[in-house]
């Protein structure tokens, strides 16, 4: 699916957290899925109201 | 509001079950009569007379050549709904026609477009190949379900239910305890879920079929294009046998799960089922072990998700749900037939 528009959910093993990566290349961690779809479904507003989640790492689009 | 997703195309009945005996199958709320012409098309209409409502898949109601008789008053219906003949008069109302559908036979299925025909040129009808291609042998069937369609959508998206309610046939402690991954593709509106797992129990249903006694690594990925194709695409074969860079994988064994979901009411729902696979092409043994497991497994479902629907029924709108990681991929799916409404 590479190049299409396309939402990833990993269940991070070992772990019970979600990491969550947009199609513009953005990432978070969540503790539960509603959350996760949640800040996906942002895009493309998920830097102003995430980035002072503890967890909120940036990346730049690829 | 009604909850159906219209302007989609739903599978409405295996083409075995279609031939030259009227059928009757409600989809989406709306009855359809099916029937085999002469030449051997699917045709699919309403299923009732325009003058009385009686439905014409009801005896004496019968087949004459590419025509149906209403088997009340003789109102009688060519294969496109055109009324051609009205009891006692030569005028035949302009407004005698029945609502017809466009159809489709794909992959063993008899697709239905539910909604403008208008659109239904330009809707996909996924594909589940597998069911009537060379180098794969498929078991079928179909269960009625007195639930509705969000249950079974949530039901199949979830697999980790195998490990509770299918022990001892589908279901291991590892398909509960492996952690998935979900992708949506926002452009095809498909649903991914894929659940690997390198070392696992071999559950009974795999073990028979395959002949494999030992662990296994076994991978499920789900392919979900709503509202109606799921495919469970399985893979099965010996701890740490993996394929080849070239994508060759002769050593694995492949089971193609296929469901198509059907709403029939707003509460009810058709729960088609098929298993192909490719091994023991010609085994009658296998696939009759295979055919009468996975009957079992679906009946699993239906006795449960009919108990769920009983009491969801009973409870006021907007009861209270807690969603874990496992349900990833059913809010995605959720999502996905929401923007389809």
């Amino acid at each position: 699916m590479t190049g299409r528009k396309v939402l990833q959910v990993d269940w991070v093993p070992g772990s019970d957290q979600l990491r969550g990566r947009c199609h513009c290349g953005a990432e978070s961690v969540a503790d539960d899925p509603v959350a996760m779809w949640k800040w996906l479904l942002d895009h493309p507003n998920h830097w102003p109201d995430h980035q002072n989640h503890p967890s909120f790492v940036r990346r730049e689009a690829p | 509001m009604s909850e159906f997703v219209r302007n989609q195309w739903y599978v409405a009945a295996y083409g075995r079950e279609i031939g030259r005996e009227l059928f009757s199958r409600t989809v989406c709320g709306e009855s359809i009569l099916f029937w085999r012409t002469e030449a051997g098309a699917v045709a699919a209409m309403s299923d009732r007379c325009v003058h009385r409502r009686f439905p014409l898949s009801q005896a004496p109601s019968h087949l004459a050549g590419d025509t149906v008789v209403c088997g009340y008053h003789g109102f009688t219906y060519d294969q496109g709904g055109a009324c051609v003949a009205v009891p006692g008069q030569t005028r035949i109302p302009r407004t005698a026609r029945l609502t017809s559908y466009p159809v489709t036979e794909l992959d063993g299925f008899v697709w239905v477009f539910i909604g403008d025909r208008a659109n239904a040129g330009s809707t996909r009808v996924p594909r589940a190949p597998w069911l009537d291609m060379p180098g794969w042998t498929a078991v079928s069937g179909m269960e009625p379900l007195a639930a509705r369609y969000s249950l079974l959508v949530d039901n199949l998206l979830d697999l980790s239910h195998e490990t509770y309610l299918h022990g001892g046939y589908i279901g291991t402690p590892e398909v509960a305890e492996t952690p998935i991954v979900t992708r949506v593709d926002e452009e095809a509106g498909i649903v991914h879920v894929s659940r690997r797992m390198a070392d696992a129990a071999c559950p009974p249903f795999y073990a028979k079929s395959t002949g494999i006694t030992g662990r296994i690594t076994r991978w499920q990925d789900i392919e979900f294009t709503p509202p109606c194709l799921y495919l469970l695409h399985s893979r099965i074969a010996p701890v740490g046998v993996l394929p080849g860079a070239d994508g060759a994988d002769p050593d694995a064994f492949h089971v193609e799960v296929v469901y198509a979901l059907t709403p029939e009411t707003e509460h009810s729902t058709h729960d088609f089922w098929a298993v192909a696979r490719d091994f023991a092409l010609d085994d009658q043994g296998v696939s009759g072990f295979l055919e009468e497991n996975n009957r079992t497994v679906v009946l699993q479902d239906v006795a449960a998700l009919n108990v769920l629907e009983r009491v969801i029924a009973a409870e006021p709108d907007g009861y209270q749900e807690l969603s874990i990681n496992i349900d990833t991929g059913g809010l995605a799916a959720r999502r996905l037939i929401a923007k389809l409404r």
